[in-house]
């Protein structure tokens, strides 16, 4: 069973409602109880990543999480929010993320020589595979997501980096170390691309 | 390369599918969950759901319509009509919509656009705007479903929204809706050269044309319309549509 943790920054609903249509079986909860017994974690999110840190806290997550993580190494998989507070910290707040990565989390900022790039980044964008995983499964050709983000993560290892995609720069899309995977893009929110990524992260044994 | 979005807007009245003409002669065609379905096998980029009497029949958002609407849509989605509170947009939210959209409390009590964006964030929270030129040829905001004239200038308006938090502007011209005529290019053009959150445009697209014509001439960030999704050839047949994808890329980006 996979838990899909909600810790109250939205979009639960969409991911629950991904996972039903590809005929898995996932709860959404805030109970430490219930992520104990899970074999797979999904952490969602939209939002600060403060509040998010804060949010975990206040909930008594984080023991329960870490644990899980880092040492019963079930696959983890966070969108969006939920990527960047994989990392050390984020540009957007003072409080340490999880740490479960070598990367930070840091602003998009383009100091005017691209005025027309707006932050957030927002719509749909090329996601290119820099890596063969099974996340990516059955992927060929070009594959298209939906972002909406303002921060994105700064892995310090190239061996990490699943995926990039451009907007200004090159940027991490998709990242995983071992058990822990994130992408920076929404799967819940894009058609057959982001259904073939539940698909694999499904089927992923670590 | 970030694509250009091409928004479908879909009119709720009575839980059924329905097109306007200027904001009257509602006309139905057909179930939404239905033209969800269709449109997620297009792979369109994101859909708008507006309920359009919500906020003058006095009622709160569909929840039960929007719950299932939510549940067959795997692509981003906003819903507007009828939204009072931070509550109803929270809840909405936890049904799996990406977006809101407010018209009437936009203008009514501003507070709520300053209130919901601190709380869930600039993206999520849209303004929407329904513009139409009053007797001296002047563009003014409406609210109530188009019914209700107020004083506003909509650059005017749009700036202060966007002061208030909200992340993106629907901008609505009333003289073009369902005409499939063409945008109001120079109100496109004007609004968006005041804010620098993206401006949607709606109201008149006809053809692809008038797509490029409202991000190339009008520089919009993006584009939405309702009779050029439903309607097909000159005897306004219904029928759902989108695109291709290379299609829509080639003319827009």
């Amino acid at each position: 069973m996979i838990a899909i943790v909600d810790y109250k920054m939205g979009n639960v609903g969409s991911i629950a409602n991904m996972l039903r249509k590809i005929g898995e079986q996932a709860v959404v909860t805030s109970d430490a109880s219930v992520i104990e017994k899970a074999e797979k974690l999904i952490l969602p999110g939209v939002g600060s990543f403060n509040t998010g840190m804060v949010n975990l806290d206040e909930l008594g997550l984080l023991p329960v999480l870490n644990r899980r993580a880092i040492e019963d190494k079930v696959p983890v998989l966070g969108i969006c929010l939920g990527m960047q507070l994989l990392t050390r910290g984020s540009e957007e707040g003072n409080l340490p993320g999880l740490g479960w990565i070598d990367a930070e989390t840091v602003k998009f900022k383009f100091n005017g020589e691209q005025p027309n790039l707006k932050v957030p980044h927002m719509g749909w964008n090329s996601v290119v595979i820099r890596q063969r995983d099974g996340i990516f499964e059955d992927m060929d050709g070009e594959s298209r997501f939906y972002f909406v983000h303002s921060y994105y993560v700064r892995s310090d290892q190239e061996s990490d980096v699943l995926s990039t995609t451009h907007y200004g720069h090159d940027f991490v899309s998709a990242v995983r170390r071992g058990n822990i995977m994130g992408t920076q893009f929404h799967p819940e929110k894009s058609h057959k691309f982001g259904t073939n990524v539940f698909k694999n992260f499904v089927k992923i044994r670590c | 390369m970030l694509r250009t979005r091409v928004i479908p807007c879909l009119l709720l009245k009575n839980e059924g599918l329905i097109k306007t003409v200027k904001f009257k002669q509602p006309r139905y065609v057909g179930d939404p969950i239905n033209a969800v379905k269709i449109f997620n096998e297009k792979e369109v980029d994101e859909l708008i759901f507006l309920d359009i009497t919500a906020t003058i029949e006095n009622r709160r958002p569909p929840i039960d319509l929007i719950t299932q609407i939510a549940s067959e849509c795997f692509m981003p989605f906003c819903y507007g009509g009828g939204i009072r509170t931070v509550e109803d947009i929270a809840e909405l939210f936890k049904l799996g919509v990406e977006k809101v959209a407010i018209n009437t409390q936009a203008v009514e009590n501003p507070s709520l656009i300053k209130r919901a964006a601190e709380l869930f964030g600039s993206q999520s929270i849209v303004v929407s705007i329904d513009v139409k030129k009053n007797l001296f040829g002047k563009n003014r905001v409406f609210t109530q479903g188009g019914r209700k004239s107020t004083n506003l200038d909509p650059i005017e308006f749009a700036v202060q929204m966007e002061q208030a938090g909200a992340g993106e502007i629907f901008l609505n011209s009333i003289d073009r809706d369902g005409t499939m005529q063409g945008y109001d290019l120079e109100l496109i053009g004007q609004v968006s050269k005041s804010v620098r959150i993206p401006v949607i445009a709606c109201g008149g697209a006809g053809k692809l044309d008038d797509f490029a014509d409202a991000i190339k001439k009008a520089g919009a960030s993006a584009v939405s319309a309702g009779s050029f999704f439903v309607f097909q050839g000159s005897h306004r047949a219904v029928l759902i549509t989108y695109p291709p994808v290379n299609e829509l890329e080639r003319r827009l980006n």
